[in-house]
């Protein structure tokens, strides 16, 4: 089976962080979904945090710096996408949103994304569904239907942490997983190929 | 090899005095660097066209006329001329007459611009831009070869029986470039024609550069105009120098860190490592340009902006002395001495003249004109 690659989006802020931590569980959780497939996978993760300057340049600049080019070519070529965000004042956060206003349009076509966030108290979680969801529909991405949230209270207790959350982040994992398996890996798309029409047909209008 | 300069034509702020020239100080300003151009031994002055302020550059060919009556060497191109929005009509005659004027002094770069809010402006939509470019492109090559054209299309009212006055000069149009950052339809339209390819390569990092170039070459061959390394490739470049390279950025980093584009973005030392921009000594320009061709191969034109980000004149000039003084002579020498004789020089009227047979009076003469009493002429060839 050809190995696939994930990426991993995290937007969080602190180190360590608890946006971090989700994403990291996600991921775990979808490698081991996607082996018990048969699929072996490999991860990139990318922390918006690092590339924070680089994205308000390439607002300015229209372009990557050498650095934010890696990690968009790693979420761009990634078989599968796994972003996760803190939700600040009702939304996905600004450092989020800028990276994927980053990518061209068409970059996350058909791309089979799991979403997850994270923020303060369980009254934000919607923000997945009303906010980022319809950031994903946008970019025509294949969005998993379980979206994750994780509050301060999900993280307590003991390592394994709220038995809910576990239950949530195995059932987005799976359909992750399903997503990924059951799509031919990501081809890189060449914009300078030879072109399908000639140059008379687009003469003919 | 051409070396030259290219302008868009901004008024900006100078961010060191605060000054802001005015539309006349600013058009007075550019005529001087263009005259200067020729003066120090450049090959090629090209002007940008827009439609909006900052830009006082609405009316190229008007500029170019002047130019081309104050010199008499210097090659006068557009950076660019607006494909999409210009009524091909008017594009051949505008230039077709300046061609006459210059004595065959004229090429142009084709562009589709960069702003959405220009295409209404003259009666079009950006999303057609592409479409744009290759319909009234086509238009204009039958208007320059062709002396009477009929003809219909999609973005502009048909024409019966028309023809482009005045007629191109010595029967042979103006050599044409087409500019694009990274649409390869447009590098494909450029193969196609075997015309020009210029790369803006300013502002960008050159691996846009390096694809939309190597595409070009390889399409260019596809057609059949010749091998991929004799295609004509132009080249963009942006610098600002001193003696001492630690002058040249002190001095030029207050309108770096301003500038229209990339200003208040990344650093000016993070900015010339992502993107062609060189600002230091003359020998760290001609080592940087030098290397241009390790990634476009030999190519024909380069073309430098000097003049942007509220510089003042003065300092203009001076940037044009050290160009003609110290960098260009020995760009000249180093690129002649590594292009293989295989590879062309840039098309120039006189090389297309020669490669069209020698030049023919394509004059047209109206048929049944009573007032200049042609029909006689006419009739007896």
């Amino acid at each position: 089976m050809t190995t696939r690659t994930l990426a991993v989006v995290s937007a969080g802020l602190g180190v360590p962080s608890s946006t971090r931590l989700l994403a990291d569980r996600l991921t775990a959780s979808t490698v081991d979904a996607l082996r018990e497939r048969g699929v072996p996978a490999t991860v990139e993760v990318v922390e918006l945090r690092q590339h924070a300057r680089s994205l308000a340049d390439n607002l300015l600049t229209g372009f990557p710096d050498e650095g934010l080019r890696g990690a968009v070519d790693a979420v761009v070529g990634a078989d599968g996408l796994i972003a996760v965000t803190p939700i600040f004042s009702a939304s996905y956060s600004g450092l989020f949103k800028t990276f994927f206003d980053v990518l061209d349009k068409d970059a996350l076509a058909g791309k089979p994304v799991l979403m997850g966030a994270t923020a303060g108290t369980a009254r934000h979680s919607l923000a997945l569904e009303h906010a980022m969801r319809p950031l994903f529909a946008y970019l025509r991405a294949t969005v998993a239907p379980t979206a994750v949230f994780a509050a301060s209270e999900d993280w307590a207790g003991a390592n394994t942490g709220d038995p809910a959350l576990t239950g949530r982040v195995r059932r987005a994992a799976e359909e992750l997983a399903d997503l990924v398996a059951g799509r031919p890996p990501t081809a890189p798309v060449d914009p300078f190929a030879d072109p399908t029409t000639s140059f008379e047909d687009l003469l003919r209008g | 090899m051409q070396f030259g300069i290219f302008t868009v034509s901004d008024i900006t702020t100078d961010p060191t005095t605060g000054r802001t020239p005015s539309e006349a100080e600013r058009i007075k300003a550019v005529l001087t660097i263009a005259r200067k151009a020729e003066e120090v031994g450049l090959d090629v002055f090209a002007l940008g066209e827009h439609h909006n302020p900052p830009f006082f550059s609405s009316s190229p060919t008007t500029t170019l006329a002047w130019v081309a009556a104050k010199t008499s060497r210097l090659q006068l191109s557009t950076s660019t001329t607006l494909i999409t929005t210009n009524d091909p009509v008017k594009i051949a005659e505008d230039y077709a007459m300046l061609q006459h004027l210059a004595d065959g002094r004229v090429d142009l770069m084709m562009g589709r611009g960069n702003t959405g809010p220009v295409y209404p402006w003259f009666g079009q939509d950006i999303r057609n831009g592409i479409e744009l470019a290759v319909e009234n492109y086509a238009l204009l090559r039958r208007l320059w070869t062709e002396d009477v054209v009929d003809w219909q299309g999609k973005y502009r009212t048909p024409l019966q029986g028309f023809t482009s006055t005045p007629r191109p000069l010595d029967g042979v149009p103006p050599f044409v470039w087409h500019g694009s950052i990274r649409s390869p339809q447009i590098a494909e339209q450029a193969a196609f024609y075997g015309d020009g390819f210029f790369h803006n390569h300013i502002f960008w990092p050159k691996e846009h550069t390096q694809r939309m170039v190597e595409y070009y070459r390889r399409r260019y061959e596809h057609y059949g105009h010749g091998a991929a390394d004799q295609a004509i490739v132009g080249l963009g470049g942006q610098v600002f120098m001193r003696k001492n390279s630690q002058d040249a950025i002190a001095e030029f980093r207050p309108y770096f860190d301003v500038a229209p584009v990339y200003g208040h973005g990344p650093s000016l030392e993070d900015f010339s490592r992502e993107t062609p921009l060189t600002v230091g000594s003359p020998q760290q320009v001609i080592e940087r340009t030098l290397g241009f061709r390790d990634y476009v191969g030999d190519y024909q034109r380069q073309l430098f902006l000097i003049d942007h980000a509220g510089l003042p004149l003065k300092t203009v000039l001076e940037q044009l002395d050290i160009l003609g003084e110290e960098v260009v002579p020995v760009l000249r020498k180093e690129f002649a001495a590594l292009k293989p004789a295989h590879v062309p020089d840039a098309p120039t009227h006189a090389s297309r003249v020669a490669a069209a047979g020698g030049a023919t009076d394509s004059t047209v003469h109206a048929p049944a004109d009573s007032v200049t009493g042609q029909v006689q002429a006419v009739e007896a060839r």
